[in-house]
């Protein structure tokens, strides 16, 4: 049994990473990781539903038609991103106003959703709760990993915490705007995916095609 | 199923359903609304004091901080007592008598009966209708004003920007500008919070000596060997799509359109006694 809660929380974190290797959620990775604080909050939020959803829908899972199960998921997540997001706005307003619509956007997050459909669907509530723990803290690190490049070289701060004087504060480093764009953190997750796949090579997926040797007959 | 098999009673009969069963599914749906329903409402009640609380204190904090008054160690509310709020019409530049703690000039702005169309060459702003009364944030020293804060808003790049703008007692000297709700690219046009940028609007003049509109935000830096440099801000660099929106709605705002006559008002010598 500790086996299994330990592999619930530790295989999602980089064996069974959500992003990395079974790529969802990254739609959010990329609006959220410009700033480390805005990524903690959303990894916090994100981690929080997932855990939640994973233990009330796991708690009915066998009185869910199945006709209508994904609706019921989805009612579920959506309600408790609504009680997130009130909660945000009530006793973190600033962070809420930085996430803006993102929170909202977790009720589209495939990730919460996923879990629910392949997990919880299938195990007890207890269980489900810490594989939605699991998966979150696996969402979490890549976030705040993507988030500390962005932040790091786009603005030269973690956290709003200068860490490297920029140039037009006086400082040496030019700060890279290309990395407060989106399309910097797909590079930075494909780095990432990279990284992790040349260390644990059982993560490369087989090729769908195969390159053939091709003999030149003289047609022409 | 299997441990709700033997449950008796109504609630028993339809654990026990097959959960194809049509009835089943209508059942769990209505009872999975119901719940759903009642906690989205309960968190969106318990907790909408404190969201309004926020919000309030929020824009009290940007009035100060515009203001320059605004510190760490003395509370936002007891500070921001010191301001006098008041009522403009904006289309007149006079005071209205209506209560300005119940009115939200944003949500008239939706209101046709309180608001006006803007004809295109008007809307430089890109805000489409513009309310007919405006809340003003005086700061007096005695009977004389000595800062005027004015609430502005206006499309940058991607988003609208919610901002305020404040003048010295001539009604012509920027105090300060700053912006509360925005959704510019952060680091690129979300640089309009940048400390350092909105300190350069501070002591630039919105008019010319012949009560021209002059004040811009000009691509790159400004160059103060030029003659109106007291009218320019540099812009920010890889935002020059939120630098005009800021540009043209700190120009729609002091313009004829918005709070134009009311500065002339205010700046006018013969109205010297009622400032």
């Amino acid at each position: 049994m500790a086996s299994k809660i330990k592999a619930a929380v530790y295989d999602p974190l980089i064996d069974n990473n959500p992003i990395t290797l079974q790529v969802l959620g990254v739609c959010s990775a990329l609006a959220v990781t410009t700033n480390m604080m805005a990524a903690l909050i959303m990894s916090i939020a994100l981690t929080t539903v997932t855990a939640f959803a994973g233990a009330i829908i796991s708690s009915i899972r066998n009185h869910i038609p199945s006709s209508i199960r994904i609706i019921v998921q989805m009612t579920i997540i959506a309600s408790l991103v609504i009680i997130v997001d009130q909660l945000l706005k009530a006793y973190a307003y600033e962070a809420s106003k930085q996430l803006s619509v993102f929170v909202g956007l977790i009720i589209t997050n495939c990730i919460v959703l996923g879990r629910a459909e392949a997990y919880a669907m299938k195990n007890p509530p207890g269980m489900s709760f810490l594989d939605g723990i699991g998966n979150g803290l696996g969402y979490s690190l890549i976030l705040m990993a993507v988030a500390f490049f962005r932040e790091l070289l786009g603005t030269g701060k973690l956290f709003g915490h200068v860490i490297i004087p920029v140039a037009n504060e006086g400082g040496w480093y030019i700060p890279n705007g290309l990395m407060l764009l989106p399309p910097s953190a797909f590079f930075v997750i494909g780095l990432l995916i990279w990284l992790i796949r040349s260390i644990k090579k059982e993560q490369v997926e087989p090729a769908d095609y195969q390159i053939h040797q091709v003999h030149r007959t003289e047609v022409l | 199923m299997t441990e709700n098999t033997k449950k008796p009673g109504f609630v028993g009969k339809i654990l026990n359903l097959p959960n194809d069963d049509p009835k089943k599914t209508i059942i769990v749906a209505a009872l999975l609304c119901l719940v759903c329903s009642i906690l989205v409402s309960i968190s969106a009640v318990v907790f909408k004091p404190l969201q309004i609380a926020n919000k309030e204190a929020d824009i009290k904090k940007n009035i100060l901080a515009v203001t320059g008054l605004l510190s760490d160690d003395v509370d936002v509310n007891t500070l921001f007592e010191q301001f006098e709020v008041k009522i403009v019409d904006v289309e007149t530049g006079l005071y209205s008598d209506v209560d300005s703690a119940s009115y939200d000039q944003y949500k008239a702005a939706g209101d046709p009966d309180q608001s006006v169309k803007l004809s295109s060459e008007q809307d430089i702003a890109g805000i489409g209708r513009r309310a007919k009364l405006a809340k003003v944030y005086l700061l007096k020293e005695g009977d004389k004003t000595t800062q005027v804060v004015l609430p502005i808003h206006g499309y940058g790049l991607w988003s609208t920007l919610y901002g305020f703008i404040s003048f010295e007692g001539d009604f012509n000297t920027i105090g300060g500008l700053q912006f509360y709700a925005h959704a510019e690219t952060p680091g690129l046009g979300g640089e309009v919070d940048n400390p350092k940028w909105r300190k350069l609007w501070q002591g630039k003049k919105a008019f010319n000596d012949q009560g021209e509109l002059k004040i811009e935000v000009v691509r790159g830096f400004v160059d103060f060997k030029v003659a109106g440099a007291e009218h320019q801000v540099d812009g920010l660099s890889g935002a020059t799509l939120t630098s005009t929106g800021v540009s043209n709605l700190v120009k729609y705002w002091l313009g004829d359109h918005g709070f134009g006559p009311y500065l002339k008002n205010m700046s006018a010598p013969m109205n010297e006694a009622e400032k």
